[in-house]
């Protein structure tokens, strides 16, 4: 069996200096899988090569058992591997409704399309609204990006990520900035997604890793230190020694 | 409870044409009956206007900066100047071919200018220009030169209407280009397509992640630009029946930016008042101090980038908005 995702002896060295160094990771379908580690461990650094925004120094990337390490950054998203970023980066100017729709018609393939009107590509527009729905953001529809609370905005960048349609979704810090009240109900609209769609999530707060996910892999300078079920990190000598026991964000 | 069905009315709305958009199209129409002895200048300025939404689409829309467009516009105009000029005086299919010629040119050269960040592509945008502009000075026996392609036989349009000398074909055919190639980008701009261009002005980064192939998007929209200038650059050719070397030079360029930014970038109206305000200006300012006339140009200039963001369209929908306002608290909503 394949796994969704999976890295070989992944490494990227920028200078002297080694970022990630021999990572193999591997994630089964269907698991919500976390990546946790000190700051400056590497872990956006991984999540970058993942999505081909950096290509490694050596070593490779495999989407579903397919290699995936030579391709563009779109191209992935195509195969079914999505992202959101640590810091919003949305499309101010535009409405959350013209936002979604943007990522649906990239994934139906309509981009191209130069001559009928945005509304007149109905199949789009449904599923854009259905987003929306899912995601609570249907009363905000016709208001700017940037007119939105930061909550609100973040869950934008998980409805342009799940507008891809990913089979693999690669959530960064997905509660960062968001206050307390709000990153419990953006954790159940996460929680709510189907099975079919495996999650690998990077998060600093520790209950929502241990509550959310079912492995969890530490990485320690650019090295993966073990992985494991989160019973099995939490009784882990090694990672409370480094991690743990030492700095425990939240 | 939100209902099951969710009110697409705004969605369809924006492609809508407004009231405003009409009336603002009956604009050439009074101008021909109020203006009848400056159909030439009119004719100008509708070529002039296609030129700059040609500019609007690539940078406005799309967020390419240029400093070199009027190396389309040059090439658009010798192409069509060459073709009359050696017994080939049907204006469409010149208008035609200029177009491909531009639009060949754009996808050529839109290879070097999307390699780069903004100032890189204003290098290499300026540096094609200046480049065609001496080729184009120093093969005299193609050009002309300096002394401009000359002997250009355009024949009736349609077979029928002859280029007058009043001006009056020039001018009908002139707008009906501008007019129907507006309503083609007004088509693109409120598409899929357009809307992720505006994606990649506003956040080119986060584009590839939601699958999108920026390059190729932005080498299409470039292609499609240098075709507009082209056909701009044909239409003053074939109306002048001349095309001069001044097609191809820097000052041309830079001017197109600056009636862009005084109307409004990433309005396809900003485009056309852009255009306006600025051949209104220039000639109101020039009756009045014939030498020194740039010096108020550079105020306006300087006052609508400061004081003013979003040009006349800009200015335009704030006082829009002022007015709603306004109503609303004096009608009393609902």
């Amino acid at each position: 069996m394949s796994y969704a995702l999976e890295t070989q002896a992944l490494v990227k060295k920028f200078g002297g200096f080694i970022a990630t160094n021999q990572v193999s990771l591997q994630v089964e379908a269907g698991a919500r899988h976390a990546l946790i580690g000190p700051n400056g461990a590497g872990k956006t650094t991984l999540i970058n090569l993942l999505t081909g925004f950096l290509e490694p120094t050596s070593g490779a990337v495999l989407l579903g058992g397919i290699p995936v390490t030579r391709l563009a950054q779109h191209q992935r998203v195509r195969r079914g591997l999505a992202r959101t970023f640590q810091i919003n980066r949305l499309f101010s100017e535009l409405s959350v409704l013209e936002s979604v729709l943007l990522a649906v018609n990239e994934r139906q393939g309509l981009s191209a399309h130069f001559w009928k009107p945005l509304a007149a590509h109905s199949a789009a527009v449904d599923e854009a609204v259905e987003l929306l729905r899912t995601l609570n953001l249907l009363d905000v529809a016709y208001e700017k990006t940037r007119s939105l609370a930061y909550g609100k905005q973040r869950l934008i960048e998980i409805a342009l990520a799940l507008a891809a349609k990913p089979q693999v979704l690669l959530l960064d810090e997905p509660a960062a900035g968001v206050p307390t009240a709000e990153s419990r109900a953006l954790f159940e609209s996460i929680a709510a997604l189907p099975r079919s769609v495996t999650i690998v999530l990077i998060e600093h707060d520790m209950d929502l890793v241990f509550r959310f996910a079912d492995q969890i892999s530490v990485l320690v300078n650019g090295a993966l230190l073990t992985q494991g079920t989160p019973a099995q990190i939490a009784n882990d000598r090694k990672v409370k020694e480094v991690y743990l026991g030492e700095t425990v964000h939240g | 409870m939100l209902p099951a069905s969710f009110d697409l009315t705004r969605l369809r709305a924006s492609e809508r044409w407004r009231v405003s958009e009409r009336l603002f199209w009956m604009l050439p129409l009074l101008a021909y009956v109020v203006f009848p002895d400056s159909l030439v200048l009119l004719t100008h300025l509708f070529i002039t206007a296609l030129f700059c939404l040609s500019l609007d689409l690539i940078l406005g829309y799309a967020g390419i900066v240029s400093l070199g467009h009027a190396a389309f516009f040059g090439v658009g105009a010798y192409a069509a100047g060459l073709l009359a000029s050696h017994g080939w005086g049907e204006p469409l299919s010149g208008l035609l071919v200029a177009g491909v010629c531009a639009a060949v040119l754009g996808f050529v050269t839109s290879l070097l200018v999307l390699r780069g960040t903004d100032l890189t592509r204003l290098m290499v945008t300026l540096g094609v220009a200046m480049m065609l502009y001496e080729v184009a000075n120093k093969m005299t026996s193609i050009t002309g030169g300096v002394d401009g392609l000359s002997g250009m036989v355009v024949d009736p349009l349609f077979g029928r209407f002859q280029f007058d000398l009043y001006g009056n074909t020039a001018f009908w055919y002139a707008l009906a280009v501008l007019f129907a190639l507006f309503w083609i980008a007004r088509k693109l701009v409120h598409s899929p397509f357009g809307l992720s261009l505006q994606g990649i002005r506003l956040n080119a980064g986060r584009m590839p992640a939601l699958g999108a192939p920026v390059n190729a998007r932005l080498a299409a929209i470039y292609t499609v630009g240098a075709a507009y200038a082209g056909i701009a650059g044909a239409l003053m050719a074939q109306t002048t029946q001349f095309v001069a070397l001044d097609a191809l030079t820097f000052n041309r360029s830079a001017e197109l930016l600056l009636m862009l930014v005084l109307g409004g970038s990433g309005s396809l109206y900003g485009a056309l008042l852009g255009t306006l305000v600025f051949m209104v200006a220039h000639h109101a300012l020039a009756d009045v101090t014939p030498e020194y006339w740039e010096f108020w140009l550079g105020a306006l200039l300087l006052a609508i980038v400061l004081f003013a963001r979003g040009g006349v369209m800009g200015g335009l929908r704030y006082l829009a908005q002022c007015v709603q306002r306004l109503s609303r608290v004096g009608g009393g909503a609902p």
